[in-house]
């Protein structure tokens, strides 16, 4: 099984469901996944002298092709923007309280900046002129970065105001906002657009509804929610009231996620390699896969590494072009643009 | 005992008053102003847990912002939060930002402004109350940051409140707010660990402390914010009984007023007629009550108005209020790192 895609719908028939669907068209072994040509452009970003961008956790484009990358620096987690030629435009928010630790950078309908920063236990919408405009958590007000809870011990009681090392956040057409909570409390909840609690998915386990370290989420354009489960090797499927729809696995641990716009939407998912840099995590993971909304792998492409158009731990993915992906790397401090060709070739 | 059983029917009494009010407490129509604060480009405003104004109508927000400061996580290393004043003029227009990197800048509580001009600030961190002249300059200072703090600061289980119980110095518990008496006396409230108020002189001489941790009458449960009216009383906000108490200028129980949930952040207009405003503030965990009300120096209360939330005119944590004018209000806000302007029309 996982080595295998497969879209497994819950009930009763989960076990009949998915032999069906095993047998079905749909189904592709992740090793015979078509590949993809691809090319990474070189030198892409320019920084000014004397900046420079550390682990690049978060990236995001704006509706102008500009965009944004959330870095852990030296000193701290920094926000910068960039044209969409990579030129450096300026800095947002140094030294603002809710930047400690950074996880992840998404651009909204409106080009707002939302950034989630799991050392402050923080959610940040800026305004596209870099105006705070909305809060959602609160920052401890003394201690540091909170270590999961062991598998099976017992989530910490999770607060509807209170975030536990958040990971990623997303919206629905209505502008309800869905935050991935992450690696202390293993849930996601809905808050709607003024930031009011409505609701929330999960417990930590291994069932399904249930995640071990969602990681990464993006909600498509009917309001479904795809949580990246990375501890389970799956993205699992909720509906715009977070009820459970259908898991997909097959496709490594989902460490970034992305759904690209349009009509015809598409799921992006990294199976990342691991931060340990071993010569084994190349073998088996670093790809990143495209597939339709259902989970149907249309292809797959790169390698874990730290050559140019290799991945060195994917951790964020832009995907507002479907063809031009942009990609944040943790260990080559590096975001990489991405050419997806049309050539798919079998392998 | 007879004194104190005079304190519990006068409490009674007003206690009564208010419940019977509660039915029918009338709702204050007020606005408040978008964009109020025009920041620099690269600086931004953090919890917004302090704000005054002085009599020029100038802004003062004392906020827990980003620092340099580093400390040990429990795997990793990055920076701890540190506090920051910033300056605004009438039109909330950046000024400047006074006492960069000060030793006593660790953790903001609140900032208040004398009847000179001069900026206080009481910072919860490094249990120091400081006092600037208008123009920035250190002119007294109370408390002393400790060589080492501990990081965590007590908390939770480990929060002994009584330490400060008969403390005759300035030996601060986490302080939480200041204020001052027509003779330029001071008054701390003291705070989350000591449970006290302590006096002292306009020159930083100890006076007096009262209080104790408890929920009698005269023992305090947080005491998270304090006021004085021109006659020299003094109104404690106490938190954790849900309750503010008045004493007299020498630390005497005169009374208490309940009905207005708990208070995190009381203000007392200046003139003629003074109004006491407190605010029943919303948790840091969650965007319930946030209503602030509008009283009479005897606990009747005017009206209320607001409601816990995010977005302009609703309050998300209200810490500290200014109400040096009696329909114009500034409120400082915790969780959503802004100061609002309020007008009233009552």
């Amino acid at each position: 099984m996982q080595r295998n895609s497969s879209v497994i719908f819950f009930g009763l028939s989960l076990f009949l469901a998915s032999s069906v669907f095993l047998s079905g068209s749909i189904i592709a072994q992740t090793p015979e996944a078509p590949r993809i040509a691809y090319e990474s452009v070189p030198d892409f970003i320019k920084m000014p002298d004397g900046l420079y961008m550390g682990e690049a956790m978060g990236v995001a484009t704006n509706s102008q092709g500009e965009f944004y990358v959330y870095t852990r620096s030296g000193e701290a987690t920094r926000l910068f923007q960039f044209d969409a030629n990579g030129n450096f435009m300026r800095e947002i928010g140094y030294g603002l309280y809710g930047m400690v630790f950074a996880h992840a950078v998404r651009v909204d309908a409106d080009d707002n900046i939302w950034v989630v920063d799991e050392g402050s236990d923080m959610v940040i919408k800026f305004n596209p002129a870099g105006r705070v405009m909305l809060t959602i958590g609160r920052r401890p007000e003394a201690q540091g970065l909170r270590e999961t809870p062991e598998r099976g011990a017992p989530r910490p009681e999770a607060r509807q105001y209170n975030l536990g090392r958040p990971t990623d956040i997303g919206w629905d057409p209505q502008g309800n906002i869905f935050i991935s909570d992450g690696y202390i409390n293993s849930r996601v909840v809905k808050y709607d657009k003024e930031g009011r609690y409505l609701g929330e998915v999960g417990t930590r386990g291994s069932e399904i509804g249930q995640m071990s370290t969602p990681h990464t989420m993006q909600v498509d354009a009917e309001g479904n929610v795809f949580v990246g489960d990375r501890g389970n090797r799956r993205i699992q499927v909720f509906d715009n009231d977070l009820n459970f729809k259908y898991v997909i696995e097959g496709i490594g641990a989902p460490w970034a996620v992305c759904i690209s716009p349009g009509p015809h939407q598409f799921l992006y998912s990294s199976n990342s390699n691991t931060t340990g840099n071993t010569a084994a995590s190349y073998d088996n993971a670093g790809e990143i896969y495209k597939m339709e909304l259902d989970g149907t792998i249309i292809g797959r492409f790169g390698t874990g590494g730290k050559r140019l158009g290799e991945f060195g731990s994917t951790h964020a993915m832009d995907c507002r072009n479907p063809d031009e992906l942009l990609i944040a790397e943790v260990t080559t401090f590096r975001v990489q643009k991405i050419l997806l060709s049309s050539d798919v070739t079998l392998p | 005992m007879k004194r104190f059983l005079n304190f519990l029917s006068a409490a009674t009494l007003l206690l009564v008053t208010n419940s019977l009010f509660a039915q029918s407490i009338p709702e204050i129509r007020f606005e408040s102003q978008p964009d109020l604060l025009s920041m620099p480009d690269d600086i931004y405003l953090g919890e917004a847990v302090g704000v005054a104004t002085n009599s020029h109508g100038h802004l003062y927000v004392y906020t827990r912002s980003g620092s340099s400061n580093v400390t040990l996580g429990s795997n990793r290393v990055f920076r701890r939060s540190s506090s920051r004043l910033f300056e605004f003029d009438a039109n909330g227009k950046y000024v400047r930002e006074i006492g960069q990197g000060l030793y006593a800048f660790l953790f903001a509580h609140t900032v208040r402004v004398d009847s000179e001009d001069n900026i206080w600030i009481v910072d919860e961190g490094s249990n120091m109350v400081v006092k600037f002249d208008p123009d920035g300059k250190v002119l007294l200072t109370l408390g002393r940051t400790p060589e080492a703090v501990r990081n965590p600061s007590p908390r939770g289980a480990e929060l002994r409140r009584n330490d400060g119980v008969g403390i005759e110095g300035d030996i601060f518990g986490r302080p939480t707010d200041v204020a001052w008496d027509a003779d330029g006396n001071i008054f701390v409230s003291d705070g989350y660990n000591n449970s006290r108020v302590a006096k002292f002189d306009r020159y930083g001489a100890f006076i007096t402390s009262w209080g104790s941790y408890g929920a009698e009458l005269g023992e305090f449960n947080t005491l998270h914010t304090i006021a004085t009216d021109a006659d020299g009383n003094v109104y404690v906000g106490d938190r954790g009984n849900r309750r503010i108490q008045v004493f007299d200028n020498d630390g005497n129980f005169k009374s208490v007023i309940t009905g207005i949930g708990a208070p995190w952040a009381i203000c007392i207009s200046p003139g003629p007629h003074q109004y006491l405003y407190s605010s029943n503030s919303s948790g840091t965990s969650n965007l319930s009550d946030g209503e602030i009300y509008k009283m009479e120096l005897d606990g009747t209360i005017l009206g209320k108005f607001g409601r816990a939330g995010r977005m302009l005119g609703e309050f998300a944590s209200t810490h500290e209020i200014d109400c040096r004018t009696e329909n114009t209000l500034y409120v400082g806000e915790i969780l959503s790192w802004r100061v609002q302007k309020l007008t009233l029309y009552p």
